[in-house]
């Protein structure tokens, strides 16, 4: 893509490095199983072991075998996964930012020392379970409780749309104690736990999504994350998984782009290439337009987080920017290569399918709308 | 085994349509190009990797790889990236594209070969910007070591390598003694090319070169890079390659459309003048 306002000048050569390696290992792993992986509504189960090498699993942690990646180095990895697909990045994302992360700022070293590297090797992977089929905007109404029995929790409750629910072998669940909202890990094979895979979803195919069941669920005490009291702390973790979604959304965004402009400038219609057509330069200028917006703005806001975000109102802002953008960009490519753009050759149409879900998951537009109203009103619209 | 990988950047070849020539003719433009390591460079890298290592361990490295550019500063992020990947030092030697042709630097090459004596130089076949396709020749004449060009397999046999070449109708293998001089070809990085004789025969490797696993691209800074002058490894550095002018190729006419097969045989009898 034209580079015009010199984005690379402002990358450093380790970032820059972790996105061509991430990028390589797309192109040579990714691509050749994704479209086929979509059509059939399976995660590629097989790559988790070559993302766990390249060193994509826990990326931003220190220690435990992690890479230790600064924000915006992270970031990128993203924009280099979502450029294949939103539900490989969504598994990344999960396990990043909703599961290892939870662990390491919220857990003991117990805890730390037990998962963190087999979840960084992908020896295990990890889901989040905060969403109920009734409380999703709204996740402090759960209805899931814990309450505390000898030396047991006991837990019951449902969590829904939950990415890699049925191949987690650890589940971060939140649920209600005592009328205050704690975070708990659930094993797999746990008694009274169930798992579910959600399926006709039209998509996010190549991404599992499932609901997780608690019946009478006993899990020790050692099981409770310490540090992951109150909302505030799962909302810490949505944070860390929206930033990474900014950074994906412009990964799809420019492969639909790279696609539309492709095919404009190849295909003739009344002898002359799209691509010269005043409507479709229109297109591909705004879609260019709005995708080097896009990036300017999410590395400021990833040069901010490496140095310590306060008010993650900014996370809010990139995600619901980002995401419109390349929704908007997805079908606008998927237009402008008419009726192939219906067919899975074509990336654009599974990029808006798969953005569909991404618009409205970790926090849907609107509620980041709200939030980054009541930042420049002072009023909360949702309570 | 102590290997010395040459390698070179190369624009993008994937943007080529941005390489433009300078108003006079007289350069190609440089400035704002996106670089890459030469591709056939980066399969030379994973051969080296694949010859000191048995497959399984890939941060184990038995025997060192060194890694050297020519070129300036911004030229240090292309080995920096085969430092991450797996190599175990690196070398620049400080001097601008245009002051460099390939006879300049094998002799280079000839008297860094003299200071680290590696056991093999690996080198691409050829760099896929100006396709001279000569250094690693040049320099094996130089060296007076044996060379064998554009290798798709490559085995470790004691002090020595078998070395497959595939030519027109077939592969020629050869033997050839270590120390020496090998260029690799494209399918150098296939599954089950290379074998070092620590690699089991029933050994696969991905397909490809491998990636720079991000912890390492991290580490790669604590990895030591040396900075030679070009004056220190060669005294005569006039150039004996002189490139006169430059042209960008002419664009391609359009197409005529024929309305039968007769028409297309005549056009290509008369005005083609093919048949």
């Amino acid at each position: 893509m034209i580079d015009l306002f010199k984005f690379e000048e402002l990358l450093t050569d380790d970032e820059k490095m972790v996105r061509d390696s991430v990028r390589s290992f797309v192109q040579a792993r990714v691509m050749p199983l994704i479209r086929d992986c979509w059509r059939e509504g399976r995660f590629p189960k097989e790559l988790i072991g070559e993302m766990a090498a390249l060193g994509l699993l826990g990326s931003t942690i220190h220690g435990y075998g992690c890479a230790g990646l600064g924000q915006v180095a992270y970031g990128l990895a993203m924009q280099e996964l979502e450029h294949a697909d939103s539900g490989v990045r969504s598994f990344v994302s999960v396990q990043n930012g909703l599961v290892m992360h939870p662990i390491h700022a919220f857990g003991t070293d117990e805890q730390k020392n037990h998962w963190l590297p087999q979840l960084a090797q992908g020896k295990a992977i990890g889901c989040f379970g905060l969403t109920e089929a009734d409380f999703g905007s709204n996740p402090g109404g759960m209805r899931t409780t814990a309450r505390s029995d000898g030396t047991d929790y006991v837990l019951n409750g449902a969590k829904m749309w939950i990415t890699n629910g049925t191949i987690a072998d650890v589940a971060v669940v939140f649920a209600k104690c005592d009328d205050r909202i704690r975070g708990f890990l659930v094993e797999q094979g746990t008694p009274g736990f169930t798992t579910r895979e959600i399926q006709g979803k039209l998509s996010l195919r190549a991404s599992v999504t499932a609901e997780l069941v608690l019946e009478d669920c006993r899990i020790p005490l050692r099981n409770a994350l310490p540090g992951a009291v109150g909302l505030r702390s799962a909302l810490e973790c949505l944070n860390r998984a929206r930033y990474s979604i900014a950074w994906g959304a412009i990964g799809a965004a420019s492969a639909c782009f790279e696609e539309a402009l492709e095919y404009a400038k190849n295909r003739v219609q009344f002898a002359r290439p799209i691509a010269g057509y005043q409507l479709v330069q229109e297109k591909l200028v705004e879609m260019w337009n709005e995708i080097n917006k896009a990036q300017l703005m999410t590395l400021r806001l990833g040069q901010l987080l490496e140095r310590g975000l306060e008010d993650p109102t900014p996370i809010s802002v990139a995600k619901r920017n980002n995401v419109k953008m390349a929704l908007q960009a997805a079908r606008t490519a998927r237009e402008i290569l008419g009726a192939n753009g219906v067919v899975d050759d074509y990336v654009s149409m599974r990029h808006a399918c798969n953005l569909e879900a991404v618009y409205t998951y970790e926090g849907t537009h609107d509620i980041h709308t709200l939030i980054v109203g009541q930042a420049l009103t002072g009023i909360a619209a949702f309570s | 085994m102590k290997v010395l990988v040459p390698l070179k950047r190369v624009a993008d070849p994937d943007n080529a349509n941005k390489v433009k020539v300078t108003a006079d003719g007289k350069k190609v433009e440089t400035t704002g190009l996106e670089w890459k390591p030469n591709p056939f460079d980066e399969y030379a890298v994973e051969t080296a990797l694949r010859l000191t290592e048995d497959g399984t361990k890939p941060k184990t490295r038995a025997g060192e790889v060194v890694v050297v550019t020519f070129g300036p500063k911004e030229c240090e992020i292309t080995l920096r990236a085969m430092l991450a990947t797996g190599a175990d030092r690196a070398i620049r030697v400080e001097a601008e594209d245009d002051q460099l042709d390939g006879w300049l630097v094998a002799r280079a090459l000839k008297k860094l070969v003299e200071q680290e004596k590696p056991d093999l130089v690996l080198l691409g076949k050829q760099a896929v910007d100006g396709d001279t396709n000569q250094v690693g020749q040049i320099l094996a004449e130089l060296l007076g070591w044996p060379m064998a060009t554009s290798a798709a397999m490559i085995k470790e046999d004691g002090e020595a390598l078998l070395v497959g070449r595939e030519v027109d109708g077939g592969v020629i293998n050869l033997k050839v003694r270590l120390p020496a001089v090998v260029t690799v070809d494209l399918r150098i990085v296939a599954p089950a090319s290379v074998y070092s004789k620590l690699t089991k025969a029933d050994f696969k490797y991905n397909e490809g070169v491998r990636f720079a696993p991000l912890p390492a691209i991290m580490q790669a800074k604590k990895k030591p890079m040396a900075v030679l002058k070009l004056a220190d490894l060669a005294t005569d550095t006039a150039l004996r390659i002189q490139y006169p002018r430059f042209e960008p190729p002419k664009g391609r006419a359009a197409g005529k459309k024929v309305k039968d097969v007769a028409e297309l045989v005549d056009k290509l009898k008369n005005e083609a003048k093919v048949l």
